[in-house]
């Protein structure tokens, strides 16, 4: 203990001091940290799976959080610590920051500008791709499904500061996330408009849609737009401050 | 003649029986005195509610008796015990699911002595055992303080115990052999923040619960209090606070264990696991004398040392792997020689929770990351990556063999089975 503690507390000396003194560092200087206020250095454990930058990794499953919508990205986070969604691993890292270090995360991740790769190719036969396409923009108004782009943007990269963009994600990420709303394991503030339409939606509706969804690239740079073109079909928590169709 | 025998041993088995059971009666209504009939309760005062919000986070009373993000001290978290799970209840003010009828003698009863309203015996998972030395006055207070809050409607989830452990008679011998109600600790040779500090560390803050080991019948060894403890059900060791090698404070500054307490970082170490929780929702909360007081208790601890452990170094092939892992994932933060940044990223070498002898803790915090908690005096903390994802267990057991042996450092190495057995345990 003591000739490591001391062996420490020189390292910590040095450290501070080299500059000045100028001698024979023990240690070369740490890089993940550059500097006190940085954030970068602080989410390293958010881009071991998100990737660097917050990039999706091949594993498929952990989805980009690079360039989404900060206030999207604060929900979710607060999500996960508060129980509304359940990965027991995320909620585990997050369970003891507050909103205001939540947040500046979120925010740090929503300003990273980086490009997409292209989309993987199409995974389904034409027939499913064109019943996803349909779905996604046009809906299904007799089964009270509104259409995707109606919230997520004509674009479909979202609409800030809360709604996600679609695009850029991996086939079984969305196929999971469709289903644990329908399931209730992922929950998002009431009223909770998510949850009512995977729950309208059939599996082969599930399929089809994140399929085609999948195999579509991303526009630009996958900005989130400024703002929705018309009125939301369905209120939904979470996204307050959009105007909303008059409900039926 | 056999008959007459039958009879007589069947008669002194009776008597014994019968003295047992009145013997574990006795033991469990010790010390309690009848409950006064129901009175009129006098009006709390506001400072008589501040002072139980106070107390109610320096007994990190919401740490069970809220659920993830469920409506604050409403009951519904599980907690893990070996026995089986036990559901903490709701404390809001609710007649039918809460402590709506609940008088403030009821109240003591149950803090003092462990038993509900209704009479039923409670549960040590509520850690009564500790707060039957919490005071009167403290216990009034934070009566005071829940019946001021909204009252919630939600029922207890039943506890889902094994038998016999699930019956009122098991816990009732429990108690006849390891509760017996307390007073608040007092010791006139030492000084009034000593005791203060005491109080704080045996009853109210209950840190006993988690840093005593615990026998097989889940009672604390008294004779080894603070001596560390394995968390129940969680998966965490929690190291003792008299052993300089684990978690003891004797040699340190005072103000660094208060600031151990109240941000969650201190040049010697930081807090993981259950212990962030504590920083996170309790001791960062605590008045600055409260938790000198504390950390006065603390340093006062007899100290003991750690057993001599004569270990094999780990073999050759498992360090020059380790030491490849270390400059692939670790070194960028924690340094090529482990020095870390103060303040921000732990040092490895010379870090004694590295160097533990229970490596529970370092594998769980290799495999699932963490960050410290944020406080006010830290309120943007680094965060350790996960590794589950990169690292194979035998990578995970080598980086770990190559840090505790490296600048300095000696311990023995881990295993690929501890590895395993760790990512295997149990998920986050």
């Amino acid at each position: 203990m003591s000739l490591g503690f001391f062996r420490r507390l020189a390292a910590a000396f040095v450290l501070g001091w080299a500059g000045g003194w100028g001698c024979a560092a023990l240690a070369a200087p740490v890089v993940g940290v550059s500097a006190p206020g940085d954030i970068a250095p602080r989410v390293r454990a958010c881009t071991q799976c998100h990737d660097k930058e917050g990039r999706a990794t091949s594993e498929g499953f952990f989805p980009r959080i690079a360039g989404k919508p900060a206030g999207y990205l604060t929900n979710q986070l607060l999500h996960f610590r508060d129980g509304r969604r359940s990965y027991p691993p995320m909620t585990h890292l997050i369970e003891h920051l507050t909103d205001d270090y939540l947040r500046e995360i979120a925010a740090h991740f929503a300003t990273l500008d980086l490009p997409y790769p292209p989309p993987p190719a199409p995974q389904a036969p034409p027939a499913v791709l064109e019943r996803g396409r349909a779905l996604v923009q046009q809906g299904d108004a007799a089964r009270r499904i509104p259409a995707c782009v109606q919230c997520h943007g004509p674009a479909l990269t979202g609409v800030d500061p809360s709604i996600p963009g679609l695009l850029g994600l991996p086939r079984d990420y969305l196929n999971s996330q469709i289903g644990a709303w329908a399931t209730g394991q992922r929950r998002a503030q009431a009223p909770d408009c998510m949850a009512d339409i995977a729950l309208r939606l059939t599996p082969e509706d599930v399929g089809a849609v994140s399929a085609w969804l999948a195999a579509q690239p991303v526009p630009g740079r996958g900005k989130p737009a400024a703002r929705l073109p018309a009125a939301m079909p369905v209120r939904c928590g979470g996204v307050e401050g959009l105007p909303v169709a008059a409900e039926r | 003649m056999m008959a007459w025998r039958r009879v007589v041993l069947m008669s002194i088995a009776a008597t014994l029986a019968a003295l047992v059971v009145a013997a574990v009666v006795a033991l469990n209504l010790r010390g309690e005195a009848p409950l006064p009939a129901m009175t009129e309760e006098v009006p709390a005062t506001a400072a008589q509610v501040a002072r139980g919000a106070y107390l109610a986070r320096g007994g990190s009373c919401a740490g069970c008796h809220t659920a993830r993000g469920g409506a604050a001290y409403a009951g519904g978290r599980g907690i893990e015990t070996p026995f089986g799970k036990v559901f903490a209840g709701n404390l809001t003010p609710d007649v039918a699911t809460g402590l709506g009828a609940w008088s403030s003698a009821d109240f003591w009863r149950a803090l003092h002595h462990g038993r509900s309203r209704d009479g039923r015996l409670l549960y040590p998972a509520f850690p009564y055992p500790n707060y039957t030395q919490v005071t009167r006055e403290d216990s009034d207070a934070l009566y005071a303080y829940l019946r001021s809050l909204p009252a919630v409607a939600q029922p207890r989830t039943p506890h889902a115990l094994r038998f016999p452990f699930s019956t009122q008679a098991a816990l009732a011998v429990w108690r006849a052999l390891y509760f017996r109600p307390g007073q608040p600790p007092e010791d006139l040779s030492r000084s009034a923040e000593w005791n203060r500090g005491a109080y704080l560390v045996q009853g109210l803050g209950h840190c006993t619960a988690c840093h005593t080991p615990r026998n097989a019948l889940g009672a604390e060894r008294k004779a080894q209090a603070l001596g560390g403890g394995t968390v129940a059900g969680q998966g965490w060791y929690a190291p003792a606070l008299d052993m300089p090698t684990e978690a003891g404070v004797a040699q340190w500054p005072l103000q660094d264990v208060v600031a151990l307490l109240q941000t969650g970082v201190a040049p010697q170490g930081s807090v993981t696991g259950p212990m962030a929780e504590v920083v996170f929702r309790s001791t960062q909360h605590l008045t600055p004398t409260d938790a000198r007081a504390i950390a006065v208790y603390l340093q006062a601890l007899p100290q003991r040392s750690a057993p001599a452990v004569v270990a094999e170094p780990p073999a050759a092939a498992a360090l020059a792997r380790g030491a490849k892992v270390y400059e692939q994932h670790c070194a960028q933060c924690h340094g090529d020689q482990g020095q870390g940044v103060p303040g921000a990223i732990a040092a490895l070498a010379g870090n004694r929770a590295v160097l533990q002898a229970d490596t529970t803790n370092l594998l769980r915090v290799v495999l699932q990351g963490g960050y410290l908690p944020a406080t006010a005096g830290n309120p943007r903390p680094h965060g350790m990556p996960p590794f589950r994802q990169v690292l194979g267990d035998e990578d995970v057991a080598a980086v770990l063999s190559f840090v505790r042996n490296a600048w300095g450092n000696q311990a023995p190495g881990v295993g690929t089975i501890d590895a395993y057995r760790a990512r295997e345990a149990r998920n986050p």
